[in-house]
């Protein structure tokens, strides 16, 4: 009885009164959930461009975040400008993008899901490998002070207390939100955007009218590659430049159920949710089930998901026949 | 020419239906029996050493091809994906670890079992997601058992009876005066013991996939909403896979545990682990018992040699070794994914009919 009155205290009073009783903390919280929110929102949009464009489960993402961040940093060791180095990165993805399309999705035209998926995974491991061989196991810091990115912190005093807004947090934000409008007019404004949706919509259809798919796919995963050198940016940026990034990326799957496989707004909209979901959940609900929640709550929330809403909020319904 | 069953006649329905109904592959399932149970315990493999061939070649070859088996039960015959692999096997590991300090006097391999048992009921319930869900959808939900399992390991210190390294402690045991587990137990033992296991469980495996429930898990891998049309339910076929499976994964989790490694923590059971089991099921051949043989052994074993050769051979350094055999691992399935989607098991075949062909083309 005395074990239940805690449990129910401890679950339905006490991280309420919490709340009330210290709104910094609480809106601390809200902000720090929102930042990473924001960067699980990117990562999954590297996700959702391949998939859109290419039907293809891209288990590599979270590799290419890790090597965009390690490739930046070695450029930057190796004597090259920072902002210059960012360009060697970007033609490096471009002909990575190139590779992977000449010796890997071209021979798999017109396979099975599974296959694909399972071929990007192997593509992680290539890539994984060949990293460490060449940047070595050691984590680095990232270099976002040399690219001109703010450092310092912003103190807001508010009831009483006083809520820390980290520059570089703001700025990834302002990034995130930036790239992520600039995406929303490269795919509905131009030729090359128009061209990614019709072959996300039916490919055949998109080739029997001259749109080349091989180029298209180049350019999806060369997008998703600088999709992954601002995510590994302003991750890198928050804690060590390591291979251990990488378990970050599996946060991804979550906010792709939740916002659906092939929605843009909906990999924002899950990120957020999973981001604010998990921080409020750990320092609140934490405490009771011995801290370290963070690992996996975000699954459990996509799970409830799935059980109501499996087409995630903004996904196309699934359907199915027999 | 050498793989020709001409002049092999049936006379019985029975017959048949054998696990091994031509001639020759009772020959070469002979041949294969004869190297692991005999000549390799006598000899070891050719360049390498006798201890280093049992203990870090054998053993856990033999332990994985339980795991694979057991996921390409899931799998390849009832095509419900899971990456809690890993995870399930630190069930078997942590609840043999449980059974044997609550039972002090039961047998080592009766606790083996038993924690089979458990991690049969652990899967169920996880699996339960696959009754509403499939696909990638799937694949997250058990991510979620994945890193749920792996946290609970950490944090929950009744499961390794409150240890202050947190890890599992294998303890002493033995059978019929022969030392079964423990620090001073003999290589050979424990690979017999495992290799043990590994025929009772295939045998049962092959029987059960060719008896009804198998089939039945077929129809739901091939279409779920056909095989429940004509009468195959969902919910027994998709549970009773994942309590299949997870029971031969928790079997190859105690074993590894407490038939190779000799002490665990919870970095044995992560998530890049869960992936190399999945690449074996996918390099050996979803949906094989063979391919299941194949696919641990491919990728067990050669990246083992590799390193091994490379280190006492050409004197490589260990690092560039493990980075090589990585990237190599990924070269081999990209590989075999493009050249031959169904793996190892599908070659296998291709090779067999060209070998009763042999030496015309068709």
């Amino acid at each position: 009885m005395d074990f239940l009155t805690y449990l129910l205290t401890g679950i339905f009073l006490t991280p309420f009164a919490e709340m009330i009783e210290m709104p910094d903390l609480f809106f601390q919280a809200l902000w720090d959930g929102f930042v990473s929110g924001t960067l699980y929102g990117l990562i999954a949009l590297g996700f959702v461009l391949i998939f859109k464009a290419s039907g293809v489960f891209n288990f590599a993402q979270p590799i290419l975040v890790v090597l965009a961040a390690l490739a930046l940093i070695s450029f930057y060791k190796m004597g090259i400008p920072a902002w210059l180095s960012v360009v060697c990165v970007l033609i490096m993805f471009y002909a990575l993008a190139w590779l992977i399309e000449r010796l890997i999705l071209r021979k798999l035209v017109n396979t099975d899901g599974n296959i694909l998926f399972m071929s990007t995974v192997a593509l992680s491991f290539i890539i994984i490998g060949a990293a460490q061989w060449i940047f070595g196991g050691r984590p680095s810091s990232m270099i976002h002070k040399e690219l001109g990115f703010p450092t310092g912190s912003l103190e807001w005093p508010m009831f009483g207390g006083g809520v820390y807004f980290e520059m570089l947090d703001i700025s990834a934000a302002v990034v995130a939100v930036l790239l992520i409008l600039t995406l929303g007019l490269f795919f509905s404004r131009t030729k090359i955007g128009r061209g990614l949706r019709a072959v996300a919509d039916d490919p055949q259809a998109a080739l029997s009218v001259g749109i080349s798919l091989n180029q298209i796919w180049v350019i999806v995963w060369f997008v998703a590659g600088v999709v992954a050198l601002v995510t590994g940016i302003f991750w890198g940026a928050r804690s060590d430049v390591s291979f251990a990034l990488q378990i970050i990326g599996f946060k991804a799957l979550p906010v792709l159920i939740i916002g659906g496989f092939t929605s843009v707004p909906g990999a924002i909209v899950g990120g957020l949710m999973i981001g604010l979901g998990e921080k409020i959940f750990e320092i609140y609900w934490g405490p009771l089930l011995g801290s370290g929640v963070e690992g996996w709550f975000a699954y459990v929330i996509a799970l409830g998901f799935l059980l109501f809403k499996p087409q995630g909020l903004f996904g196309d319904k699934i359907i199915e026949r027999v | 020419m050498y793989f020709r069953e001409t002049g092999q006649f049936k006379s019985k329905y029975k017959e048949e239906l054998a696990a091994f109904p031509i001639f020759e592959d009772k020959i070469g399932i002979a041949i294969a029996a004869i190297i692991a149970f005999i000549l390799i315990p006598l000899f070891g493999l050719p360049g390498l050493s006798y201890e280093f061939t049992i203990s870090a070649v054998m053993i856990p070859v033999v332990i994985f091809t339980i795991t694979t088996l057991g996921l390409n039960i899931l799998l390849g015959f009832a095509g419900q994906i899971s990456l809690g692999t890993a995870a399930f096997m630190g069930v078997g590991a942590y609840s043999c670890y449980k059974i044997m300090t609550i039972f002090p006097d039961l047998n080592a391999l009766i606790c083996v079992v038993l924690s089979g048992v458990v991690t049969a009921f652990v899967g169920t319930i996880f699996g339960l997601p696959s009754l509403r869900i499939k696909g990638f959808y799937l694949m997250v939900a058990t991510l979620a058992a994945q890193f749920f399992l792996e946290w609970a390991f950490i944090r929950i210190p009744w499961l390794y009876n409150y240890n202050i390294s947190g890890a599992i402690e294998v303890p002493y045991k033995e059978m019929f005066g022969i030392v079964l587990t423990g620090a001073k137990s003999e290589p050979l033992t424990r690979y017999f013991v495992c290799l043990a296991f590994l025929v009772v469980l295939t045998w049962l495996a092959s029987n059960v996939i060719r008896g009804r429930i198998g089939r039945s898990w077929m129809m739901i891998r091939d279409m779920d909403i056909a095989a429940e049309l004509i009468g195959v339910r969902p919910l027994t076929a998709k549970l009773s896979a994942f309590a299949f499976s997870s029971f031969y994964i928790g079997i190859s989790g105690a074993l590894m545990v407490f038939f190779w490694l000799g002490a665990a923590e919870v970095e044995s059971f992560d998530i890049n682990h869960s992936f190399t089991y999945l690449f074996m099921v996918i390099i050996g051949g979803l949906g094989s018992i063979t391919g299941s043989y194949f696919g641990a052994i491919l990728v067990w074993v050669v990246p083992v040699i590799l390193k091994e050769y490379g280190k006492s051979v050409f004197g490589i350094d260990a690092f560039i070794m493990e980075n090589f055999t990585t990237i190599l691992l990924g070269v081999v399935m990209l590989t075999i994914l493009i050249v031959e989607p169904h793996g190892l098991a599908r070659i296998w075949q291709i090779a067999k009919q060209k070998l009763r062909l042999w030496p015309f083309p068709y």
